[in-house]
């Protein structure tokens, strides 16, 4: 298991392979369909990612009676809806990671090697297991987006996932699918 | 904190307001706990078929980590009655009703339940207006919750419910065959093909180990509803067509060569079940659709007396 901890460091990231479990202390900021989208068209962040981990996740959030934000459940929503602009916003805003489930495409894969940012998959559905691992919420932007798809800005300690696509070019979700479709020609 | 914006997120202050302690009153409560259970505690059938296939995935891999935190999330989500994924999904209710029975008022009931789970937490925000963006964030709108009625001899009101994320959603899908591409004729050799090409199609997208729900047969709309019914049998429900029982065990078992594993990471279980059934169809069709629903399986049934409108067992 390898600790990942704020503020990251892009050549920490860089040494991070395929397979690598790692567990993250530090902040996220979640970005998923809306936010992609408006970045893509060239809006300006609310917030700067530079060396920030963007985390694909629509999370459930609670607001008390004193306003403060608890984030109830919190795991990964797919990542492939964000290929068309995920290499953008790595080139643009400089982030060194994101978190999502499923991978991602060559776009992104090729993004990660020019720029020096990995993809970490955390565990899909596991809502309860990751937002235990979220200790704090510092911030909320573009909320008009409607609370899932905002930007919630995350204190993590121990937050786990798993690297699925390095910065060198590697793809566990390449793999697994090359490996797969050959296996379904002897199956069927 | 960013400046506030003109939606608040999340609102607190209940919006039931019907008189204590009568039936009306009485079935919103129960259909919030139907939807609180639904959200937060995995169907003892799918929970057996999760623990069995942990035990099956090599030590030391990321498939067997996947399956620890998917184990662990079981748990925890029961024990702090919270989301078991924070995608709630499209609310899907189907009601089983006897003759005589009144919808007009029990739509009403469950407007206000959703509402009311919403606000507990148990709903994220999770319906959006198509054209606009806007997430009212009631769950309701437009075709929002998704309600079916129908009529049996029984006394009793049987309403099952499903959360379908859309994770899963998004990975199933429908073939029109003959399929050239996968040489899938119109028998169920050709079924086999497809369903087998949308499993390795949904590779880790659909947070497996999924489950599948199979038609065959039908037009597009009824076929695709039809596959979705069939995830409210229970896991290890053979079809009472013995072709069609022998097709469902063959596919997992073919499913689970195929290498994709829990989330897509590599491993042994892809696919935890597939529960297949038909419609009739016209002689130019022979539609196969595949609903494939994530680990997350989230479907509950709550038989309710009419009277008190208070739940009497749950069918889970």
């Amino acid at each position: 298991m390898i600790e990942l901890k704020y503020p990251f460091s892009r050549d920490e990231v860089r040494k991070l392979k395929v397979g690598d479990m790692v567990l993250i202390t530090g902040k996220l900021f979640t970005g998923r369909d809306a936010v992609h989208k408006y970045l893509h068209e060239g809006h300006p962040s609310p917030v700067n990612l530079k060396d920030q981990i963007i985390y694909h996740c629509g999370p459930v959030v609670m607001k008390d009676k004193h306003g403060k934000y608890t984030v109830t459940a919190a795991g990964p929503t797919t990542s492939i809806r964000e290929e068309p602009y995920q290499w953008q916003v790595m080139r643009d805003h400089g982030i060194v990671g994101v978190i999502g489930k499923g991978g991602m495409g060559p776009k992104t894969l090729e993004a990660c090697k020019q720029y020096g940012a990995v993809y970490f998959h955390a565990i899909g559905g596991a809502a309860q297991v990751l937002a235990e691992r979220i200790t704090s919420v510092d911030g909320v932007y573009l909320e008009e987006f409607g609370s899932p798809e905002a930007i919630w800005e995350l204190s993590v300690d121990k937050f786990p996932v798993v690297v699925t696509m390095d910065s060198h070019g590697g793809s566990l979700h390449k793999e697994v699918e090359e490996a797969s479709k050959e296996n379904l020609k002897h199956l069927v | 904190m960013a400046k506030k914006t003109k939606k608040k997120v999340v609102k607190k202050k209940s919006t039931v307001k019907t008189k204590k302690g009568s039936p009306d009153q009485q079935a919103i409560e129960t259909l919030v706990e139907l939807i609180r259970v639904t959200s937060t505690v995995i169907p003892a059938d799918v929970d057996r078929a999760i623990e069995k296939a942990k035990g099956v995935e090599k030590p030391n891999t990321t498939a067997a980590y996947a399956m620890n935190i998917i184990s662990d999330n079981i748990g925890l989500a029961k024990t702090k009655s919270q989301p078991l994924c924070q995608d709630t999904g499209t609310v899907v209710f189907y009601i089983y009703h006897p003759p005589g029975f009144h919808q007009t008022p029990f739509i009403k009931q469950i407007h206000k339940a959703v509402t009311a789970a919403t606000k507990k937490g148990y709903l994220r925000e999770n319906s959006v207006n198509s054209l606009t963006g806007e997430n009212a964030g009631t769950n309701l709108g437009a075709g929002h919750p998704s309600i079916h009625f129908v009529e049996h001899s029984a006394k009793t009101l049987e309403v099952k419910l499903m959360l379908k994320g859309g994770g899963c959603e998004n990975v199933s899908t429908q073939y029109s065959l003959p399929d050239t591409g996968l040489s899938a004729g119109r028998d169920l050799d050709g079924v086999r093909k497809v369903v087998l090409d949308a499993v390795v199609k949904a590779q880790g997208k659909g947070c497996g180990p999924g489950v599948l729900g199979v038609c065959i047969g039908g037009d597009r709309a009824d076929s695709h509803a039809h596959a979705k019914k069939q995830l409210f049998r229970k896991m290890g429900e053979r079809s009472k067509i013995k072709e069609l029982a022998a097709l469902e065990v063959e596919i997992v078992e073919t499913c689970n060569k195929l290498g994709i594993g829990p989330m897509g990471f590599g491993g042994t279980t892809t696919i935890l079940e597939c529960l297949m059934d038909h419609r009739n169809r016209v002689p130019a069709s022979f539609i196969v659709s595949v609903s494939y629903m994530c680990w997350a399986f989230r479907r509950q049934g709550a038989v309710i007396d009419t009277k008190t409108m208070k739940l009497k067992k749950w069918l889970y």
